[in-house]
Order: structure tokens, then sequence, then C-alpha cells
């Protein structure tokens, strides 16, 4: 197997496991819209990383991130809906960013790449950075489990139990942005939302327990990673949609196999 | 008299200039219960978040006994079908892991044997009695308690203040409960809030239930309710609907 094939998969399956775990708690917290909006405002981190001719993976974060922050301070104050407000930064920062990409005249951009993900585009520097962030993201997800979960069930009963929520969904919002980071070339920036709930949601016909979700949904993920990039390299299709269309496949077959039992 | 717990001291609350609280004092002891009373729209739930110190008043404060350890039961409990929780797992999310105070929980609101059912398998009776487990669970001195039988049918309401009531007994922490159904809570309750912004009165359950300002709010059907509840009950329902005798009952002349 070629080398870039082999770090294909590693960037897949890093991205899976995260994604599983962070997947199952914005299922759960309705948050499928805040995704969608990091990983938007993510490609205004690939326009500003090209203008300064850094690889994009560090400025993605931090736009990610400071997106994040944004948001969380934003929904404390009231005057628009929560869904007004990730629409205005979703498609500001997209628009943001592919205006500043057309500034740049001198870059050729493979655009769809990152948009999309490519197999290609992954070095080892990738894989280090995608396993290390991995790690980090489960291990802090673990860290603030039972606090993070509380406060997404009922966050007023949390705070009178004494969890801090405004700074457990701070950091929540913050792994979501590592996980866009994460993402980002073997995934693409428009398919993360949909690495994050599809497998998900089709491990809760399995869990009776919010955690055995969340690892069934890193097992869905890493399977739909598989195959999707599979296919992709059999029949040169961009590597992101055919992951998501494989995990999509899983999300119907056990749909249509759990309507059958019952 | 008991140990006070809580005392709110001209509590004031407006949001963008309209005045959702004004003025509002109000003290729970332990082993009282103090139910609050009003039409929609009142403030109730206001001055409950004030007193928890989810929200800061504009003006007056709240002082509590100090370590007091509060039990919350918040007036909704949306449970999403995404969600795999059982009810044990939901007594967990408190942060007290303890396997064996989460079945006594349980068990003290009659639920244990329902300890490995999904949450959302549960009724509306059956879920506010777990909630009210979560909120036993940390041993608390003070039971804060938004209209504890939301969603629950009449006969299981009695029933629920009832077991709030012998909660109240057997472990003397003071209740702090909001309300709108003027009937049942009254028989339960030590002390009545009534108010509406303000406090328009309070006093023993009996006495408010005289007073003008309890009927201008609630207008004269209350009153007959009232009526109709002073002509004493001489049994109960239990939980399958069947009656149970009270031990010393006079003889039923209204509603039983």
């Amino acid at each position: 197997m070629d080398d870039f094939v082999l770090r294909a998969f590693a960037a897949g399956l890093g991205a899976a496991a995260a994604a599983g775990p962070l997947g199952a708690f914005v299922v759960w917290g309705r948050m499928a819209y805040f995704g969608e909006a990091l990983a938007h405002s993510a490609i205004l981190g690939v326009a500003l990383g090209l203008a300064v001719g850094l690889d994009p993976t560090w400025p993605v974060l931090i736009v990610a991130a400071a997106v994040a922050l944004l948001l969380s301070a934003l929904q404390e104050s009231r005057g628009l809906a929560t869904d007004t407000l990730l629409g205005i930064v979703a498609q500001g920062t997209l628009a943001l960013g592919l205006v500043v990409l057309a500034f740049l005249r001198n870059v050729r951009v493979d655009l769809l790449g990152y948009l999309f993900g490519d197999v290609l585009a992954v070095t080892p520097e990738d894989i280090v950075f995608i396993w290390g962030a991995a790690v980090l993201a489960i291990a802090v997800l673990m860290r603030i489990w039972r606090p993070l979960l509380s406060t997404l069930v009922h966050a007023e009963l949390a705070q009178v139990e004494g969890v801090a929520v405004a700074r457990v969904r701070v950091t929540f919002m913050l792994l979501i942005a590592l996980l866009v980071a994460i993402a980002l070339k073997i995934v693409g920036l428009l398919p993360i939302t949909a690495l994050l709930i599809i497998p998900a949601a089709t491990a809760r016909a399995f869990a009776r327990t919010p955690e055995r979700m969340a690892l069934i949904a890193a097992g869905i993920g890493a399977l739909s990673v598989v195959f999707g990039l599979w296919g992709s390299l059999v029949w040169d299709t961009p590597s992101g949609p055919s992951i998501v269309v494989a995990a999509l496949a899983a999300f119907l077959a056990v749909r249509i196999m759990f309507v059958r039992w019952r | 008299m008991a140990e006070l717990l809580l005392a709110a001291d001209g509590v004031s609350v407006d949001f963008d200039g309209r005045v959702a609280l004004s003025n509002v004092s109000l003290t729970v002891h332990r082993g009282e219960i103090v139910s609050l009373i009003g039409p929609n729209g009142a403030g109730k739930t206001t001055l409950v978040r004030v007193v928890l110190g989810l929200l800061q008043p504009s003006t007056g404060r709240v002082a509590t006994l100090p370590g007091l350890r509060i039990g919350y039961m918040p007036q909704f409990m949306p449970i999403d079908e995404i969600l795999p929780m059982t009810a044990a797992r939901f007594l967990a999310l408190s942060g007290v892991s303890d396997e064996v105070r989460i079945a006594k929980a349980l068990a003290d609101v009659g639920t244990d044997h329902l300890a490995g059912a999904q949450l959302r398998d549960l009724s509306g009776g059956e879920l506010r009695r777990v909630i009210l487990a979560r909120a036993l669970l940390r041993e608390p001195d003070l039971l804060v308690l938004d209209e504890p039988v939301q969603g629950v049918d009449v006969g299981g309401q009695a029933e629920l203040y009832g077991l709030i009531t012998r909660l109240r007994d057997q472990t003397g922490c003071g209740v702090l409960m909001v309300s709108h159904d003027l009937h049942i809570v009254m028989a339960e309750t030590d002390k009545v809030v009534c108010m509406n912004h303000h406090v328009c009165c309070t006093g023993h359950p009996e006495a408010v239930s005289r007073m003008p300002e309890y009927l201008a709010l609630f207008g004269p059907a209350a009153a007959q309710h009232l009526a109709l509840y002073a002509h004493g009950h001489d049994h109960r329902h239990d939980q399958h609907g069947d009656v149970v005798p009270l031990k010393s009952g006079r003889p039923m002349d209204g509603h039983g």
C-alpha cells in the first residue's frame, strides 16, 4: 500500500476516535448547528493561513477557537435567537474566508480539498498533530464528562449542584474547535458536522448508557472512515463526502433493521 | 422557632425595565413548608432563581445559613430520546455516585423498582419522583421545588404532596415550594406566600384564605375551594385510586 494511503487511514481514524464521543455530546446538547458554524468559520482560518504562508492547521484551530469563544459570549446576550446568531457567524465567516482567498492571486489554492477533504494532503506531521490532538480532546472530555452531561441535561440544576456551568460549556466548545482542526485535511470542513452527528445517531440504537453510545459512535465513525476512504481511492471520489456516505449507509441500515425488529 | 435556613430581604428584579419582583421578603425555617402561590407570570420562578443564586437581584439580598445544602427540583426536565439514561444514572449526574445512597434515595420516593428504567419510559408522576430523589440525594437542609406536581394527574398530585410532607417529617428539612394549584397545596403547607410581583399576603393557609388580597388575586372561586377543603377529609386515595381511610377522620360532608 502506498504511504499516502496509510497516512489517509491514520488521519481518518484519529478524526473518528475524537468525533465519536464529541458527537454524542453534540447530539445530546442539540449543538449540531454550533458545530456547523465552527466548521464554516474554519475556511477563514485556511485563507488567513495561506495569506501569511502557513500550513492551515494552526490558523484554522485559532480561528475556530476564537469563534467558539465569541459565540459563547454572544449567546449570553439576548436579542437574537441562537440559530440566527449561528447562521450569521457561519455564513459571515465562510464568505469572509472566500473573499480573502480571492485576493490571494499568487497562491494556487486547492479550495475543494479543504472543503471536502483530500487523501493526498495528509503529511506525516499532520498525523502527529491529529493523534496528539485527538488524545488531548478525549482526555479533556473524560475530565469534564459528568459535569458536561449534567449541564446538557439541565444547566440550572447542574449549577445548583455546584457545576461551573459556563466553564464546562466553553471547554466543550473549544474541544469542537479542536476537532475542526483535526478533521480539516482528511474529512474537509463542510462534512465535519456529519462525522459528528451521524455515527452518534446510529449508535443510539445499541446503547443503554451514555458511555456505550459514545464508544459505539467512535466505532461506527472508524468503520465509516475505513469504507469511505476505500471507496474514495477506488472510485476517485472526494474523501470527506465518501466517509459521510459510508456513515449514512450505516445509519440507514441500522434504522431499517431496528424498525423491522420492533 | 426552628433554625432560620434562608431569608430573602427586599429582593427586586427587573428585566430591561420590566419589574419581575418588587421588594419581596421571605423566610424559610428548618422543618417548615413554605408555598409560593400566585398566577402565571407572577414572578414565582424568578424568585426561586434568586434564592438558588442563579440570578442576581437588582436590589435586596438573600442570606442563607452557612454551608446550607439545597436540593432543587426544576419545573421542567426535558429528556431527549437521543440520550440513553436510566433513573439511577440520572441521580449519579448530581455528582453523588455511591450506589447505596442512590438506591436509598429512589426507595425514599417509592421508585426503587425503576432504577434501571430509561427516563423517557417513565410516566409524568414517576419522572417527578425520580427528579425529587435526585434532590434528596444531596441530603439537603432545604428543598426548593418548582411546581413539583407538573404533569401529574390529580390523584397523583395529592400523593406527591403527601410524600413531600412525609420527607419533611423524616429529614426535618425546610421546603420552599412553588405552585399554582391552590387546593391541595394549602392542605400540606405551614406558610403561604401569595405573590404577584410583590408579596400580596403571607401567613397560615387558613388565615391567608380569608385575606382580601388573596381573594382579589384568585377570586371567589378560590375561596370556595378553600371552604371545601376546610370541611376536612375522611379518606385519601393511594396511587391506584383506592380509598384509604384516615386514622381519625371526621364524617365526610364535602368533597373527599
